[in-house]
């Protein structure tokens, strides 16, 4: 028995794999069909699922409403494309945000002496490592009616004397849209950083031997060899920008409402799982769309695995 | 600082001619300004843990003195056995918490030792192997990079709730014996997400590793498991290490996860934090995220300083 | 000794798979036998299936048809651990994560040897190798020569049946190389253990060996003692492999008990009295090969096997001056030994100088077409 695993090496790969793929397919590819199953369900009276197939799940989500106003039976209402457009241009602008932010701060890093250079890439883990959930309040405290962004620009308008009303921040899509850029800084960061520290010092010796100046070495050959980083850091943002409920809940209140907080209210208050799960296909389908053409356009860096 | 003479000692790439370290001021003072936005938030959530006042919208200085009893004036707290850690001493004292950081470490351990064991496996098998099933267990890897975690994480509940469902009504189970949501279904779903990752961070590890490593091990008598505890191993350690590390931060991190799986019984830090968010907030949630950061803060130092001192000695 | 034979491959090929999925031997029928105590070794360019034979006496690959015996022992499926053969390793393979006395050691454990026997043996292996007192160093703290001795000495230690190296010398610069060569020569015909040697320096393998397989293609080309592979190369890739050959394509004009009269097209001449070698036919197409250093340039004709040419250039190398004449339109290489030291050694010919090349019968090869 040992004797002939010792010689079959496929089996003892598989063997090896066995465990992981167990789980790969019992808790990833087993729930994914099972998503798909549900969504074509109907939900029961009390909150179970009642297997069939039926589209309803999805007509409904593509504006199709039972509910009108007029007393038709049936009318166009464009609520829950609403919440997917938003939920789209929210992690777009998002993810162009963070990569503004994130680019000079990985350029940075990336030239500063060695020596320094993990301290500084610490410094941008430290605040990763603090809990998402506690991100988000920390924000929720500086962007309050009374919160010290208020309390910082009355003070200042009082050096002026200007009169000063403090500024409804929370709960508006700009404290959503803060709140997820903070969030994600960071995975943005990392990536970019990494195909930046790849780039060889001769490189810049070489376009600077050719005549190029800074903006144009920055330009020509800087810019283009951290692309994989980008690509990378706009997967590992955009996508769970797409699919996050608890920065809008917080910061947004009622207000913003995104995918994210319409799948969470479908399992958990309204008790809907089969809308829920069309939903969150959908939300899948959007995600794997945007990553396909993203990445078709640009390569799909080992970045992500550094990151 | 980049013109000390210290770092003229220093050879690196370029250190003749151009300065590769020549910082641009527009660089620098953006780069400045991003550190600020990552840190003025962490530090206000510090600040305000010290704060006297109960309703915490306002900073109302310090809890200024030591008593034996809690005195309030409204919602100030104007005297306190704990003085300025008034909030940190009350935080001790909520056996919620209590119960919640020994879930969030319980769920946290228990994950990552399976998830680094079996990852590590894997990682072996798809670096080292050719098997049937490869290509598609390479690729499943990368499934919950490109899924948002919301879907995965209501997939695994509809899984669990139908399968219970089943479980329960076939069984006749009732009451206490039924199957439900808790710590085993907040586990389970952990290490779902974290095997991906410590398969791919060993698998990047295993890439470099010379297999004549191995062969040298057999060829002078180790058969294949003495091989691989003696020298695998060993030489992998540091990626195993970075791939556990990283699974038990992603577990401790996780919420929306932990959201959809979680039970009576089973609540996490992170749950705990969120319910709270929702309700009266008191500088003890501030209190609770200073303990939080200061605690992986120092975690993460010792075992930067235990990595340096390893790189070292070598 | 029991066996004649420390290691013997009988009819082995190895087949791979390549990526593009064709299938592609790498051993190619291979038989040899490699005798007890003696310094063998295997000779090719990379990919001619020197380091898979190797690896398929070790253990690590196993043969798709054939057997590999070693004592007499077929070998058949036996994992590395259960052969008594050690190898050096092209890279060393030294585990970094342990010391020098660790890494020597290691093998000692897996034998389940006494704490003390291994203190001895890895001492006594130690002095052999010339590394005392470096015990308890890492790896990476020894210089490359240092690295390569530890590797020796871990397999030795052993004291294995067969010794097998693969290329443990690529690593190290000219000069170690060539001590690194006399030394474990030395080490050999000291311990007597068995050497199978791979390389593809043709230099090293000449210097140390008992014998050499030549080996393109996964086939052995030749197999034989350094003189007879260089002096009777068995076809044209030896004659090319080994040394620096110049080539004719011929016809065998004649061929008597004795010796062979070819006629080379090319140079619209005869080269009699070759001395005759086995399975000849009157009138088959042959190749004609003769070695550059065994071509003299002479100043006046001689009655056979003589051609008039031109320089068309000379390199001084040091030790020869290599001349190229122009024979009909054929490029011929001469390698005439710098006796004289004198400068400008260009005067010793002159581009354009009109020479007399003759071709010894005794120093002409024919070989026969593959």
């Amino acid at each position: 028995m040992l004797k002939r695993l010792r010689e079959n090496k496929s089996a003892q790969g598989t063997l090896l794999a066995t465990p992981t793929m167990l789980w790969m397919i019992g808790l990833l590819i087993i729930p994914l069909l099972l998503t798909l199953v549900v969504s074509f369900g109907q939900r029961s009276p009390d909150g179970d699922v009642i297997y069939s197939f039926s589209l309803d799940n999805y007509i409904r989500l593509f504006g199709y409403s039972t509910d009108c106003d007029n007393g038709q039976a049936s009318c166009f209402d464009p609520l829950y494309l609403q919440i997917l457009w938003r939920s789209l241009t929210l992690a777009f602008n998002t993810t162009v945000l963070v990569i503004l932010l994130a680019y000079p701060l990985a350029y940075f890093i990336a030239r500063a002496h060695p020596l320094r250079r993990n301290t500084f890439l610490f410094m941008v883990l430290i605040p990763l490592w603090t809990n998402f959930v506690i991100r988000v309040y920390a924000w929720m405290m500086l962007l309050r009616t009374q919160g010290v962004i208020n309390l910082g620009l009355g003070w200042l308008a009082g050096l002026f004397n200007i009169p000063f009303t403090p500024l409804e921040m929370l709960y508006t899509p700009g404290a959503v849209l803060v709140g997820m850029v903070y969030e994600f800084l960071p995975f943005m960061i990392l990536p970019i950083y990494t195909s930046l520290e790849k780039i060889d010092n001769s490189l810049y010796e070489a376009a600077a031997d050719l005549g190029a100046n800074g903006l144009k070495t920055f330009a020509r050959v800087t810019l283009p060899l951290s692309m994989p980083g980008v690509v990378a850091g706009t997967i590992l943002v955009f996508i769970p920008v797409m699919g996050t409920f608890i920065v809008s809940d917080i910061l947004g209140g009622r207000q913003v409402i995104l995918v994210g907080n319409l799948i969470q209210r479908q399992f958990l208050d309204a008790r809907d799982p089969t809308f829920g799960s069309a939903a969150s296909l959908i939300l899948m389908i959007m995600t794997l769309i945007v990553t396909y053409f993203y990445t078709r356009k640009f390569g799909f860096g080992e970045e992500i695995v550094v990151a | 600082m980049s013109h000390d003479p210290a770092h003229l000692t220093i050879p690196w790439k370029g250190v003749c001619g151009m300065n590769p370290h020549r910082r641009h001021p527009f660089i620098f003072s953006s780069a400045m300004l991003v550190y600020v936005f990552l840190y003025a938030p962490i530090i206000v959530l510090i600040l305000f843990s010290f704060n006297a006042s109960r309703a915490n919208v306002t900073f109302e200085g310090f809890v200024p003195t030591f008593s034996d009893k809690v005195v309030m004036d409204g919602s100030l707290v104007k005297a306190s056995p704990c003085g300025p850690f008034h909030w940190f001493c009350e935080l001790a004292k909520d056996k919620d918490v209590a119960e919640a950081a020994g879930n969030t470490l319980t769920i946290a351990i228990v994950s990552t030792l399976v998830s680094s064991v079996i990852g590590t496996m894997a990682a072996l098998a798809l670096q080292r192997y050719e098997f049937k099933l490869k290509p598609f267990s390479q690729l499943s890897l990368y499934i919950p990079i490109v899924i948002p975690e919301i879907v995965m994480g209501i997939g695994i509940l509809t899984l669990f709730s139908q399968l219970f469902g089943v479980i329960n009504g076939s069984l006749g189970l009732t009451g206490d014996s039924r199957l439900s949501m808790g710590l085993g279904t907040v586990i389970v779903s952990h290490i779902a997400f974290s095997v991906p990752f410590v398969t791919l961070v060993v698998q990047a590890r295993l890439q470099g590793f010379d297999k004549s490593y191995e062969e040298a091990a057999m060829d002078l008598g180790a058969n294949e498991w003495t091989t691989f505890r003696r020298v695998t191993l060993p030489m992998i350690l540091p990626g195993v290490l970075s791939g556990a590390l990283l699974a038990f931060t992603l577990s401790l991190d996780d919420f929306v996860i932990t959201f959809f799986t979680n039970g009576p019984g089973s609540t996490t830090l992170p749950i705990y934090v969120y319910g709270l968010l929702r309700r009266i907030i008191t500088p003890q949630v501030n209190a609770l995220s200073t303990v939080w950061i200061l605690t992986v803060f120092s975690v993460v130092l010792i075992l930067q300083w235990l990595q340096t001192r390893e790189a070292k000695q070598h | 000794m029991a066996n004649e034979f420390a290691v013997e491959l009988q009819d082995v090929v190895k087949k791979f798979i390549t990526p593009e999925g064709n299938e592609l031997n790498a051993v190619d029928h291979v038989s040899m036998q490699i005798k007890n105590g003696e310094f063998f070794s295997m000779l090719g360019s990379s990919g001619c299936g020197k380091t898979t034979s190797l690896r398929m006496i070790a253990g690590f690959e196993w043969p798709t048809e054939g057997e590999v015996y070693i004592e007499g022992k077929a070998m058949g499926r036996t994992p590395p651990f259960q052969r008594k053969v050690n190898t050096v390793f092209q890279s060393y393979a030294l585990f970094q994560h342990l010391t020098v006395f660790q890494n020597i050691a290691f093998g000692l454990e897996m034998e389940g040897a006494q704490k003390d026997e291994i203190e001895k043996r890895v001492k006594h292996v130690l002095e052999m190798v010339q590394l005392t007192g470096m015990e308890r160093r890492k790896p990476k703290q020894l210089s490359g020569g240092q690295q390569q001795r530890i590797a020796v000495a871990r397999a030795l230690v052993k004291v294995p049946d067969v010794l097998l190296l693969d290329e443990p010398l690529g690593a190290l610069d000219l000069k170690l190389r060539k001590d690194m060569q006399l030394e474990l020569k030395a080490l050999q015909q000291q311990l007597g253990i068995t050497f199978v040697y791979v390389t593809h320096d043709q230099e090293e393998a000449m210097t140390m060996s008992d014998r050499i397989a030549v080996m393109s293609k996964g086939k052995v080309q030749q197999l034989g003692a350094p003189v007879e592979i260089y002096e009777r190369p068995a076809n044209k890739f030896v004659a090319d492999f080994i040394g620096d050959s110049n080539f004719f394509e011929g016809r065998i004009k004649s061929l008597s008990k004795e010796e062979a009269v070819v006629f080379i097209p090319d140079l619209n001449a005869e080269v009699t009295g070759i001395p005759v070698s086995q399975g000849l036919v009157n009138g088959e197409e042959i190749t004609v090969s003769i070695r550059p250093e065994k071509v003299l340039i002479s100043e006046k004709p001689m009655n056979q096997n003589t051609f008039s040419g031109k320089v068309t250039n000379t390199v001084y190398i040091g030790t020869d001056t290599h001349v190229y004449v122009d024979l009909m339109g054929k490029r011929v290489k001469v390698f005439e030994q710098n006796r004289i030291s004198r400068l400008d050694p260009g005067s010793f010919y002159t581009v354009g100088q009109d020479v007399t090349l003759v071709m010894m019968p005794e120093n002409v090869l024919v070989l026969k077409k593959e």
